[in-house]
């Protein structure tokens, strides 16, 4: 009778050897496959490339027409403003239905005309408005830029030809804090270590459960002395490593590659990292021990972790400006605080306050995670 | 090589391996909508429910209109009154506000003197984007004082503005037949980077291999299921856009439809590419998640392809879903003519037909 309540005692103790081994093969395993490889050290890299490169928000080479209708000096002198811009790529017509179909196809996103009798509306003095711009309103936000830069150019061509606007009777001079030149990459950077984490953290992790469970390992595994939390630690901890070495990498690049400026601690950056992995794992593991197979582990991360990561952190797209539901949602999304709080240990410094907020809430949410995924783990089981 | 019969068998098995469980049913078509709901609500180029600090030093009549202005203004959730530069600047650190407005003492004074009353705006960085669309909000607050002010002067801008094909500039108009594409490539690059390489965890695709069948066969067999769900969950998420979202459908759906299912098909050529290169599903699903985001980024869908780095742009033009943006986006908004779908169907066609056959070279190539 004794026998049973000792084999007991030594499945539920803790046993550091024993982790430490089930920490050395999961560590081989992560380390053997190339795959973990391209997440962990590639990815990231173009990732943050891409960020600073293709999808910088600093829209460059608009590809704008100009019409000029008007045989005047004047129109010639405001059609060559245009073309000296150095945010648009300019073409030159004299019939603006040749640029139309240009809008369609998506070779012009707009065109400005200036018409036959701008030098009257010049005399004018703004009673009427001097040009029209055409946009292609197919892409908003391209088409906000041609209409702001063809307003800007018009305003210093008119005032270099001494034509003054009256004097506005309220000016705003406004500041930009913490990313005065406004470069987007700056924003966008930090918010993309976030993502490159979720991915580690939440995506690697289903994965790597979820391929235990698909091929019963998982059941062989727990019938070995080593108890869940042992197991479970023992698989968590090399991707916890490895998120927070991407983290490094990640952070490395940020700041000395692509000139993101870290006004914070580096103590600090690490342990924000620290905190939003134990969410990101939670997530992972939940994800695994609900889906037990590969193929809808992998598609319950990319719709629950990755692509929520994207959207809904606060990363591209302004959490205040979405409707009610969905900014309920958006306070179970980990990448969420995540975001913020890197934003902050970067651009702006360690600011308490915000971090503490971040954290608890990180913090909370895996708590929670890890719960369900106890509770999900001991129901595969029986 | 090919026979019918077979294929037909394979065809079956292959919808059977990804439909026959009803979680994985399930997985294939509710995420993909679900998502496309959500996110067409959340992606969205406004600033609402913000809240801003307000610091006014000054006692007269025009701060006070302003203020006015500010506290009816549709997108201020809040405003915050602070009387000091330093709590000013507290509510900016802690990001409590997006902006705070420091009215200085000789606001009025300036203004009743015929000069601009100055208003100095700090703006939160860390939010770059919104910040800015704060500042053109605010900038046109400040347009509608300054016309209360000085009535007289009340000119209309010197710019006349139409934009086509979206009057309005509604950000959802673009964000959903851009996600329609993006979500059904996520689907298809998943299902068939899968397919080869579960067989091949399993060990069933060295069954595959002595059996009769040929590896074209087994390229066709895989890419039919893919290309059908995918097919009918573009569909189904243009139909959504149309009838659910209300927006315009100006081109011809026997255009989009063959454009869909060539894109689909050039998605399911990487994807069988990726799967063929795979030892273990996990690789396959890293390998198609390592390209299905890049290609995501450069597509163009973030930002216009033309204000990229000139490389990026020659690489954009060997991603699928560049092509098809410019169809699918075209196609709702512009009424795209059939000589322009055809400008980016042939780049699908050349794509599809090149990934294929380097899916079949490359399980060739692993057999022997």
């Amino acid at each position: 009778m004794k026998t049973p309540k000792q084999t007991s005692a030594a499945v539920k103790s803790f046993d550091i050897k024993r982790l430490k081994a089930l920490v050395y093969k999961e560590t081989l395993q992560a380390w053997r496959d190339p795959s973990t490889l391209l997440i962990a050290f590639i990815l990231p890299v173009v990732l943050l490339f891409l960020f600073a490169y293709a999808v910088s928000l600093d829209v460059q080479h608009v590809r704008m027409g100009v019409v000029v209708e008007s045989p005047s000096a004047a129109a010639q002198d405001l059609a060559h403003a245009f073309a000296k811009t150095r945010f648009l790529d300019v073409q030159f017509a004299h019939d603006r239905r040749e640029l139309a179909d240009q809008l369609v196809t998506g070779a012009l996103r707009g065109y400005v005309v200036i018409p036959q009798d701008f030098e009257q509306r010049l005399t004018l003095q703004g009673k009427e408005p001097l040009v029209q711009v055409i946009t292609d309103g197919s892409f908003p936000n391209t088409a906000n830029y041609v209409h702001s830069y063809s307003q800007g150019v018009l305003q210093v061509w008119s005032q270099a030809q001494g034509f003054d606007l009256p004097v506005p009777a309220v000016v705003l001079e406004p500041r930009y804090w913490f990313n005065p030149e406004l470069e987007s990459r700056r924003a966008l950077i930090p918010g993309a270590i976030a993502i490159v984490m979720t991915i580690i953290g939440t995506m690697l992790t289903a994965l790597v459960v979820a391929r235990e469970w698909e091929r019963g390992t998982m059941e062989a595994v727990m019938s070995t002395p080593a108890s869940v939390a042992e197991i479970l630690m023992g698989k968590l901890f090399p991707y916890f490593i490895l998120g927070m070495l991407a983290t490094l990498g990640a952070a490395a690049l940020a700041v000395f590659v692509f000139d993101v400026p870290l006004r914070g601690s580096l103590g600090a950056l690490l342990l924000l990292s620290a905190v939003f992995m134990v969410p990101a794992l939670g997530q992972g593991l939940l994800i695994s021990s609900l889906a037990r197979n590969q193929f809808l582990a992998a598609q319950i991360a990319l719709f629950t972790g990755f692509l929520p990561s994207f959207m809904l952190s606060g990363f591209l797209y302004e959490i205040s400006a979405m409707p009610a539901p969905i900014r309920a949602i958006t306070h179970v999304i980990p990448a969420r605080y995540f975001v913020e709080a890197l934003k902050t240990v970067f651009l702006a410094g360690d600011i308490w306050p915000v971090f503490l907020r971040n954290l608890v809430a990180m913090a909370g949410i895996g708590v929670l995670f890890f719960i369900l995924a106890k509770k999900a783990t001991k129901k595969n089981l029986q | 090589m090919i026979n019918l019969i077979r294929l037909r068998a394979q065809f079956i098995k292959e919808v059977l391996s990804i439909l026959r469980d009803p979680r994985s049913r399930m997985v294939v078509f509710v995420p993909p909508i679900m998502q496309l709901m959500i996110f067409a609500f959340a992606a969205t180029m406004e600033v609402r429910n913000v809240n801003l600090a307000v610091y006014n030093q000054d006692t007269g009549r025009w701060s006070h209109e302003f203020l006015q202005q500010l506290d009816s203004a549709g997108f201020i959730h809040e405003v915050l009154p602070v009387h000091s530069q330093q709590e000013l600047e507290e509510l900016i650190n802690h990001s409590r506000v997006i902006a705070a407005v420091n009215i200085p003492v000789d606001f009025s004074r300036q203004i009743h003197a015929g000069q601009s009353g100055q208003v100095q705006v700090l703006v939160d960085g860390r939010r770059s984007n919104a910040g800015q669309i704060t500042m053109s909000y605010l900038s046109s607050i400040a347009t509608q004082v300054g016309a209360q002010i000085r009535p007289e002067e009340d000119l209309p801008t010197p710019v006349l503005v139409r934009h086509w094909f979206n009057p309005n500039l509604i950000y959802r108009w673009y964000i959903v037949p851009g996600l329609t594409g993006i979500l059904a490539l996520f689907s298809a690059l998943l299902i068939t980077s899968l397919s080869i390489a579960r067989e091949r965890e399993l060990g069933t695709f060295d069954q595959l291999l002595v059996s009769p069948t040929s590896t074209a066969e087994i390229i066709i067999s895989k890419s039919l299921p893919a290309l059908a769900i995918g097919t009918i969950l573009g569909l189904f998420m243009a139909g959504a856009a149309v009838f659910f979202f209300g927006i315009p459908f100006t081109g011809s759906l026997a255009l989009l439809l063959p454009s869909l299912m060539l894109f689909i098909l050039s998605v399911v050529g990487i994807g069988l590419m990726v799967s063929a290169f795979s030892m273990t599903q996990q690789q396959a699903i890293l390998g198609a998640f390592a390209i299905g985001v890049p290609s995501v980024l450069m597509s163009g869908f973030a930002t216009p392809v033309e204000s990229m780095p000139i490389f990026l742009q020659w690489l954009a033009q060997a991603i699928p879903l560049t092509h098809f943006l410019i169809i699918v986006e075209g196609s709702f908004l512009k009424a795209i003519p059939a000589r322009e779908v055809l400008n980016h169907v042939w780049p699908l066609g050349l794509i599809a037909l090149s990934t294929l056959s380097l899916a079949v070279f490359f399980v060739r190539g692993r057999l022997q």
